[in-house]
């Protein structure tokens, strides 16, 4: 480290900003720490008013005030208190504020304390001391690993309908509200050279170093004070308090426009290509948000190159009786104490397998807190000042029922002795933290002389690991590996960084004897206190010849839920290895996937919530039909007029009705911008639409439109719509709505992929353009009102299919189609967008003689069935060419998407599905889509199957309801009486086969 | 993942639309003896490698390129990033 950057951290630093003299203004509350400010933070607990200070943690604050018991168990409903100090927590877990703000299953280890914090415990009723539902507990010989795969086996039907409520009420988390969350969540993009995970000495370090090298760093950690295990510890670095130092750090990083520093920031996941995902709680540690800010931002880093400094995680050991509230991690209680001046109670003993334990000790002696004992399972235990050691000893059982009263402790020479203590601190030493090596292909691996497994096998691309992560426990070592590590990787980029000097540190040996479990007890010593999971639970997994971890971890839930196993996964696969008679690299571990701690699904969704839950498109009569109070429906992502309804229509038939039979007694209006448009311009334009079209286009004159079917490679049909040609080297493609996007993918991959030298160009041009169909009897008179009087539209000078270039109202540029989906005499018109509402509007007033109506979506498709034109319901991904009735479009004198393939024999059978129409013997009887067609006589079988119906509507023309459908042979059955089967709803309705063409077979309206 | 766009520089996978097989491209000849023999094993037939892949993504929310991207299925490491045009025309469909 730089002289001047010494200086600077000489600036006056306080770690606990006032005098620090609290001691006892909470009843476990110690002097010193790094909480702040002398005024107090008021907060609730299952309505219970306490106070707090600014830095506490709601668990520290818990602590502080006495309170122990924090939740119940997830399936026993046990008492239990808080095991961490960190995001590791498995039990303390809280329903934080409430209302549509209500968060349920928060860790109070990383809730931070604010004035006004509302906090509830869960699982529990009526109330977290007396829990009705602790009666599980007395039944757990039978609520052991699989119970519930062994017990509600049968009857079927009885698992959801009794078992399933009862286990869902009897066990679980927290509750939602079920209001709507009222905050906002946002979402982010960051680049950066360097990513540094975790803002303990390692990642400062690093911070630190690629920062002064000029690189481009973001430092991300999960607490809202930076320093890590730094802020737990009394050593110091350098001259300088470890809380110091990372004051001094933190001050240099702000002052480095190359680094942003990300506090209250958890990395989840880390993706492939250096892509990680950060959820940052901007607005967690307040009351509310501010007004437009965030609650919280879901990151999505690019990194070019990530260091993991993500330190380690302190493990438990199990004996009986280990889930009291006050047993404890042993770092997680020098925490609280060296942090939040906070001891979970007046006296203390400390149970380790490593001298880290015995820091616990001598933290909390120093603190001038009573520890009854040191109890070290290793014979050659190190001395303790100011307590007693038992070495070679063991805790066998505690007591206590709401809280821990006292420890029975094992000697080595085999007596018993029973040590008073309100917290147990419990070390069997530390797991580095590798979660994120393994998101990809990481498989960690075990070492020997610290008893851990560490990161191995290939790890995220360009992620390298640090410090107390990969096994580097000293503060020295940690500093040295930070330094290093993003020289390292910085020199990857070509950025020449130096690791400096670094300040002087403790560097203590790791001493660590693996002890996982004491064998000692018949009752149940926990592993994994979030799922209920005890050292039995994983020998009878054992003994029912459950063999892999992964199979362990589902037949006992070992390791999942919230915590996912940070502190019980290690000791679940030690226990099975002594079991198996195996090592514990043999066994191997399991594997992490994302998220690193819970996320919210408000920060998922982030802003795509509600109406803007995905993009609403308006068509540009939009305005216009709201005006006129149409009902409207999603179509893909468009909202389409669906009907017009008028005053006194009760019904939405009626409206329907009205819209189809005043449109074929005079005129229509519908807006079909929605419709997919491509342009294809190009000397090969022509030859290119004869690739895409199962029908030929090459020889379609200038002027003219043509009807094209669109075939998948495989022969099956997959859209239909229109090509005008405006030019010989210019034509206009209609695709349906639905498939407007994939249409145009097929053909960009067509030009580029399989016909790249084709002169040709395509442009979507779907939402330049307003288009409506004029349809009707009364359509030409209409339009001839509206288009410029230079343009003959006459049926002579335009007739049917015909397509030209057009201004309206005066100069307006348009264009416009002769075509009918209504099977009347009808035109699409189409006007740049911006123009979409003024031209609705013009229609409409044009009308107004003729008593034109606008339709929507539901006439639209009365009249296309009464037409007999296909639609999705018949394009539905299984039928031909051949099944439309379209066979014989198909050119065999040239090639096309598709062509080759539906020449197969099996699509083309002498019996193949014909589209045809249906009409209902007694005229009464509805059609309904999506019967099956059934002989007039015989079984109702799938074997005797001879169709199904795909669309159906009540024909106003006809008077009585009608289909369109499949039938085989269909074309030359007209004329029959067949049955319409609907064996879901008990219906069968006597059909005749009929023309799919109702209204017009012969086509003499639309050519008038 | 990042893909290095041949003429973009590096986007965001999320950007594209993924195919297939970059065998795709070669679409058989319909005048063949035996072309429906070819196009069952085009249309149908794919390799499942663990491994270097050579597959077909477009460039649906950028400039609509359909892009050929050689990429180890098991690492998602990405090899090379060709235009589809270019693969194509090299593969002899410039007619």
């Amino acid at each position: 480290m730089t002289d001047a950057v010494m200086n600077a951290g000489t600036v006056a630093f306080q770690a606990d900003g006032s005098t620090g003299a609290r001691k006892g203004v909470q009843v476990n509350r110690l002097d010193g720490g790094l909480i702040k400010g002398s005024k107090a933070l008021n907060f609730t607990f299952d309505g219970k008013r306490y106070k707090g200070f600014e830095g506490d943690t709601l668990a520290s604050a818990l602590l502080a005030n006495g309170v122990r018991l924090m939740g119940r168990s997830f399936k026993y409903h046990r008492p239990r208190g808080v095991l961490t100090s960190g995001s590791e927590e498995p039990n303390a877990l809280v329903e934080l504020r409430s209302g549509g703000r209500q968060e349920p299953n928060t860790r109070a280890t990383v809730a931070e304390l604010y004035d006004g914090l509302e906090a509830n415990s869960q699982n529990r009723w009526p109330s977290l001391k007396h829990d009705f539902m602790a009666v599980n507990d007395r039944f757990s010989n039978f609520l052991t690993a699989g119970f519930y795969y062994k017990t509600f086996m049968w009857p079927a039907a009885f698992w959801e309908k009794l078992y399933e409520p009862i286990i869902r009420k009897a066990a679980g988390l927290g509750s939602i509200s079920f209001e709507d969350d009222p905050d906002a969540y946002d979402k982010g993009f960051l680049h950066c050279d360097l990513l540094v995970i975790g803002a303990g000495p390692t990642g400062l370090m690093a911070a630190l170093t690629a920062g002064r090298a000029g690189a481009q760093v973001v430092i991300a950690d999960e607490d809202f004070l930076l320093g890590g295990r730094l802020n737990a510890e009394t050593f110091g670095i350098g001259d300088l308090t470890g809380a110091a130092w990372v004051e001094q750090a933190q001050a240099e990083l702000a002052s480095m426009p190359n680094v942003r520093v990300m506090p209250r920031t958890s990395i989840i996941g880390a993706y492939d290509h250096g892509i990680y995902g950060a959820v940052e709680r901007t607005a967690d540690h307040v009351l509310a948000p501010e007004t437009g800010k965030p609650r919280q931002i879901l990151w999505r880093i690019y990194s070019k190159r990530a260091m993991l400094a993500a330190g380690a995680t302190e493990r438990p050991i199990a004996f009986e009786n280990n889930d009291r509230p006050g047993v404890m991690l042993a770092g997680a209680v020098r925490a609280y104490a060296n942090r939040w001046a906070v001891t979970p109670d007046q006296t203390v003993a400390v149970f380790t397998n490593n001298d880290d334990g015995h820091r616990t000790a001598a933290d909390l002696i120093a603190k001038g807190v009573k520890v009854t004992a040191v109890i070290d399972t290793r014979a050659d235990a190190p001395k303790v000042d100011g307590a007693e050691l038992f070495a070679g000893a063991q805790v066998v059982d505690t007591k206590g029922r709401l809280g821990l009263e006292w420890a029975r402790v094992r000697l080595a020479n085999g007596t018993t002795r029973d040590v008073p203590c309100g917290a147990l601190a419990v070390s069997g030493g530390w797991n580095p933290n590798v979660h994120l090596t393994c998101h990809q292909r990481g498989r960690p691996a075990w070492r020997e002389d610290i008893a851990a497994f560490v990161p191995a096998g290939t790890l995220p691309q360009n992620m390298s690991v640090a410090g107390a992560a990969n096994g580097d426990f000293s503060t020295a070592a940690a500093l040295r590996a930070g330094a290093e590590g993003a020289v390292a990787a910085l020199s990857e980029l070509g950025i020449e960084a130096k690791a400096g000097d670094l300040p002087e540190a403790e560097d203590a040996p790791i001493n660590v004897t693996p002890f996982w479990y004491v064998k000692e007890g018949k009752g149940r010593a926990w592993l994994d206190q979030q799922n209920d999971v005890t050292v039995k639970d994983v020998k009878l997994a054992h003994q029912e010849n459950f063999r892999s971890v992964e199979h362990l971890k589902r037949y006992t839930t070992l390791g999942m839920a919230t915590d996912q196993g940070k502190t019980s996964n290690m000791g679940g696969l030690a226990i099975m290895a002594e079991l198996a008679g195996k090592q514990i690299p043999e066994v191997g571990t399991t594997m992490f996937r994302p998220p690193y701690t819970p996320v919210s699904f408000g920060v998922m969704a982030g802003r795509s919530v509600g109406e803007e839950f995905r993009p609403t498109r308006k068509t540009p009569s939009h305005k216009w039909a709201e005006e006129q109070g149409a009902e409207f429906v999603e179509v893909g992502q468009w909202l389409r007029a669906q009907w017009f309804p008028k005053a006194g229509e009760t019904h939405w038939r009626q409206s329907v009705d009205r819209e189809v039979l005043q449109t074929r007694n005079s005129v229509g209006i519908c807006d079909v911008t929605t419709l997919g448009k491509i342009d294809v311009q190009g000397k090969d334009a022509a030859a290119f639409l004869n690739k895409m079209y199962a029908n030929a286009f090459a020889k379609l004159p200038v002027g003219k439109v043509r009807y094209g079917l669109m075939l998948r490679e495989d022969g099956i049909a997959y859209d239909d719509g229109t090509a005008a040609r405006f030019a010989e080297d210019h034509f206009v493609v209609t695709t349906t709505t639905a498939n407007a996007v994939l249409v145009y993918r097929n053909m960009e991959f067509a030009r580029q992929c399989l016909f790249p030298d084709m002169d040709v160009q395509l442009i979507s041009t779907t939402e330049a353009w307003a288009q409506f169909a004029v349809a009707g009897p009364n359509a030409r008179k209409l339009l001839q009102k509206v288009v410029d009087p230079e343009f003959d539209i006459s049926n002579e000078a335009f007739p049917f299919m015909a397509c030209g270039e057009v201004t309206v109202a005066g100069g307006c540029r348009a264009r416009l189609f002769r075509i009918s989906f209504s099977g009347e005499l009808a035109y699409e018109i189409a006007v740049p967008t911006r123009y979409g509402d003024a031209m609705i509007r013009k229609l409409m007033e044009a009308g107004e003689e003729f008593g034109a109506v606008p339709y929507g979506t539901e006439a639209l498709g009365v009249m296309r069935i009464e037409k007999g034109h296909a639609a999705g319901n018949e394009l539905n991904g299984t039928t031909s060419a051949l099944n439309l009735g379209m066979g014989r479009m198909v050119s065999k004198k040239k090639d096309c998407i598709g062509n080759t393939l539906s020449e197969r024999e099996g699509m083309n059978q002498e019996n193949a599905l014909k589209l045809v129409g249906f009409k209902p013997v007694n005229a009464a009887d509805p059609v309904q889509a999506g019967a099956h067609l059934m002989n007039a006589d015989g079984e109702v079988s799938a074997a005797t199957d001879q169709g199904y119906i795909t669309s159906a509507a009540y024909s106003p023309v006809l008077g009585c309801s009608i289909g369109i459908g499949f039938l085989k042979s269909g074309d030359s059955r007209k004329g029959e009486v067949i049955r319409a089967v609907n064996p879901l709803e008990g219906k069968e309705v006597q059909v005749e086969v009929v023309s799919a063409h109702f209204v017009d077979p012969e086509g003499e309206r639309l050519r008038g | 993942m990042i893909i290095n766009h041949p003429i973009l520089g590096p986007r965001d996978s999320q950007e594209f639309t993924y195919l297939g097989d970059a065998t795709l491209i070669d679409r058989p000849d319909w005048e063949a003896d035996d072309a429906a023999g070819q196009f069952h094993d085009y249309l149908y037939l794919r390799d499942n490698p663990a491994g270097e892949h050579r597959e077909l993504w477009f460039h649906e929310q950028g400039d609509r390129s359909w892009l050929v991207v050689t990429r180890n299925t098991v690492t998602h490491e990405i090899l090379n990033v060709e235009l589809a045009r270019d693969v194509a025309r090299a593969r002899g469909r410039s007619k």
